[in-house]
């Protein structure tokens, strides 16, 4: 691991590392706190501009690859952190954007009170702190602490409707992702046994870059079981099969802001200790076995995934399984593991994330306008709500990887990296399954989109607008997801540390 | 005080191993949630013995007191809220309900597999732990990694628990099982976890439980019962 010293004194790192979480949970307990006069809902926008800031102010603090560690290392901030908190923080700017609208329709329809809205509030900014901790882990252990509080936070915004439906979403949920995770602690510990085996001092034993550094030491034996524990367990929460059974259920169930930050990041953050498990299965193991396992979950998840979408009814478990397809294609990224690779899972873990947000804060919308989730009850989108059309429709033309959105760089490269790489059969068959759904999600997309309004005859069909407070923020993750898909600009050069960082150099 | 002597430390360590893992197999094998939950109960001491007994040996005073806090969480805490729930769920007293067969929410009616199956499964279980686990005594030969299967063993029989279980409660109780298993393997493995990921795992541990309490409660208002079963609301 290179240590080049950041720019950062001692004091100044613990403060900057701690932002991202203290100021979320601090935005939480302020909702929390303040009862007589709430709020406003745009207070929300506090937690993803500070952590938007501090991934900045880290970015220029550690140029090349360096890495800045605070309260002993269990905070640690390297080039694919900073990365993450980007993805997060822009994420959580368009959710949270969008949050007052959505809080304004429920208030409106009754389904929500002042109570029921500071509650949302509170466990929103929870769950991002806790992803922010997650993304700030030095230490494998806080790293699953992390985790799995973000499934105790969620549990109940997942729930938050109490009907049946939702009841049954929040416990599969519970039990599914606390049960596969606690399959990846399992692997942490034996992998904690390995190193303590190797002679590595306790307090360290558990700190990515100490077992990176010393993974020839490992015990091989140990280090399989425990590395393919921690697959298995963090990709349950990622989405991968075999342990994926919770993630349409939740997603479907969640509010729309919810749903966006789980599918846009919670996926991605998770997958993102899938990321740091294998630098050091790599290191120990050789580079075939991570790449076995993450491939294997790869083709099977895409599987499932394209066989549901081609029946799919229900947008938001459409939206939920494209979700699934592309975390398998940053698993197979993440298998084929050359550069190229790398680079590409970083930037299609950003490009998903910010068009996936879109797609379903626009489809909170379209809830609210149809009153349904079924895709064959919603006819004629783009001309009974243009805007609202035009969003979710773009939202899902990214996700399908059309050029200029950043999916199609990231797709390609993948691929391109995976014929290079000598993974030609496996990509192909990939590629075969990335047909099929896509083929699927144009063709409901476009049924939900065109065809004629379902009016009763004589009623004046007058477009719905959808409104700066709705709109902007669909807007804007559109053009972010665009932007980066012409060019990386200024995240260039993160954006190849964090690779080297993945690489294990 | 003096160490234990090897002897007696080897001979009471295996003695709380083999508690724990019988523990796990009275839960395959009792019907009334009541009792699985207190022989959970029993399995949370077994549990404290294990880090109590390699403190004591070790002659390591920070072991003893996160034994103190293993004990007073899962054999305590758990365990209370575990017949909290199901004092909700029963209103007339859960252990009197033997005359109410197969309505009562106190008891795991029909499990999916039968308790005589469970048993046998439990045994291949065992074994499969012992084969998986090779590796990880050759490691560090000496007394707690020769143990070391029993965890593995536990965490087994909790997902076979989980999945085979109908009552939301039972499940809960798997989820525990599972989780007692890790911790045991890290005592037996390496004398436990550092203790910030110990105590950030417990808080987890026990914040998880208290939402799928809650979750059971809703569960029975919703859908009038904690069969799993009847959760088919949602599917392709």
């Amino acid at each position: 691991m290179p240590t080049s010293p950041s720019s950062l004194g001692t004091t100044a790192s613990a403060l900057i590392l701690a932002v991202p979480i203290a100021v979320p949970l601090a935005t939480g307990a302020t909702y929390a706190a303040i009862r007589r006069y709430a709020p406003t809902d745009w207070l929300s926008l506090v937690s993803p501009a500070a952590i938007l800031a501090s991934g900045v102010v880290l970015a220029h603090a550690m140029p090349g690859g360096g890495a800045v560690n605070a309260y002993g290392g269990v905070l640690r901030a390297d080039a694919v952190t900073v990365w993450m908190l980007l993805v997060v923080g822009a994420v959580a700017a368009v959710a949270c954007a969008a949050g007052p609208a959505y809080l304004a329709h429920e208030r409106a329809t009754g389904h929500a009170t002042q109570g029921t809205a500071r509650a949302y509030h509170l466990l929103v900014h929870a769950f991002l702190g806790a992803m922010c901790a997650a993304v700030l882990a030095g230490n494998l252990g806080v790293l699953w602490v992390a985790i799995e509080a973000t499934t105790i936070v969620t549990a109940f915004l997942v729930g938050h409707r109490r009907t049946r439906a939702s009841v049954e979403a929040a416990w599969k949920y519970v039990v599914i992702c606390s049960a596969g995770i606690a399959l990846a602690f399992l692997g942490i510990v034996l992998l904690y046994y390995a190193a303590r085996a190797a002679g590595i001092p306790e307090a360290t034993a558990l700190d990515w870059p100490t077992l990176v550094a010393h993974a020839d030491r490992l015990d091989p034996a140990v280090t399989r079981l425990g590395i393919a524990l921690l697959i298995l367990g963090f990709g349950a929460k990622a989405g991968l099969v075999p342990l994926h059974a919770w993630l349409p259920d939740a997603h479907s169930q969640a509010p729309a802001p919810v749903s966006a930050l789980m599918s846009g990041v919670l996926l991605a953050v998770s997958f993102a200790a899938v990321l740091r498990g294998k630098v050091i299965a790599d290191a120990a193991l050789g580079p075939g076995y991570a790449q076995t396992l993450l491939s294997l979950a790869a083709l099977l998840t895409l599987a499932l995934a394209a066989a549901l979408l081609l029946g799919q009814r229900d947008y938001k478990r459409m939206l939920a399984y494209s979700s699934m397809e592309h975390m398998s294609l940053i698993a197979l990224g993440a298998a084929i593991g050359t550069p190229l690779a790398r680079a590409a899972v970083l930037l299609h873990i950003a490009g998903h994330g910010l068009a996936k947000t879109v797609a379903f804060c626009s489809s909170g919308h379209i809830l609210h306008l149809r009153r349904t989730t079924r895709i064959g009850r919603v006819r004629g989108l783009l001309a009974r709500a243009p805007g609202l059309g035009a969003a979710f429709g773009l939202a899902v033309v990214a996700l399908l990887g059309f050029p200029p959105f950043s999916l199609f760089a990231s797709e390609l490269g993948i691929v391109r990296a995976g014929f290079t790489a000598g993974l030609g059969w496996l990509t192909a068959l990939a590629l075969l399954l990335v047909l099929t759904a896509f083929a699927a999600l144009a063709l409901r997309t476009t049924r939900m989109l065109l065809g004629p309004l379902p009016l009763a005859p004589g009623t004046p069909a007058v477009p719905v607008r959808l409104g700066p407070a709705a709109g902007l923020p669909l807007a804007v993750g559109l053009l972010a997801c665009a932007a980066l898909g012409v060019s990386a600009g200024p995240l260039t050069d993160l954006l190849t540390a964090a690779t080297t960082i993945l690489g294990g150099h | 005080m003096r160490p234990m002597s090897t002897g007696t430390y080897t001979q009471l360590l295996d003695l709380a191993c083999g508690a724990f893992l019988l523990a796990a197999v009275v839960v395959l094998w009792r019907r009334e949630l009541v009792a699985i939950v207190r022989t959970f109960a029993l399995q949370g001491i077994a549990l404290a013995a294990i880090p109590l007994l390699i403190g004591l040996h070790e002659q390591r005073w920070g072991l003893i007191a996160v034994a103190t806090g293993i004990g007073a969480l899962r054999a305590g805490l758990l365990p209370y809220l575990m017949r909290r729930a199901l004092a909700a769920l029963t209103p007339s007293g859960g252990e009197e309900h033997h005359y109410e067969e197969d309505v009562s929410e106190a008891r795991e009616t029909q499990p999916l597999v039968n308790v005589a199956a469970s048993l046998l499964t439990a045994a291949a279980l065992t074994l499969l732990a012992y084969a998986v686990a090779r590796p990880l005594v050759a490691l560090n030969p000496g007394p707690a990694a020769r143990a070391l299967p029993v965890g593995l063993a536990v965490v087994l029989i909790g997902l076979f628990v989980l999945a085979t279980r109908r009552r939301a409660l039972a499940q809960v109780v798997g989820f525990l099982l599972l989780d007692n298993g890790i911790t045991a393997t890290a005592f037996l493995a390496a004398s436990g976890v550092p203790l910030i990921v110990e105590l950030g795992v417990s808080f987890d541990v026990l914040l998880a439980v208290l939402v799928l309490q809650i979750l059971t409660t809703r569960m029975r208002t919703a859908f009038g019962t904690t069969d799993i079963d009847d959760l088919r609301e949602l599917h392709d």
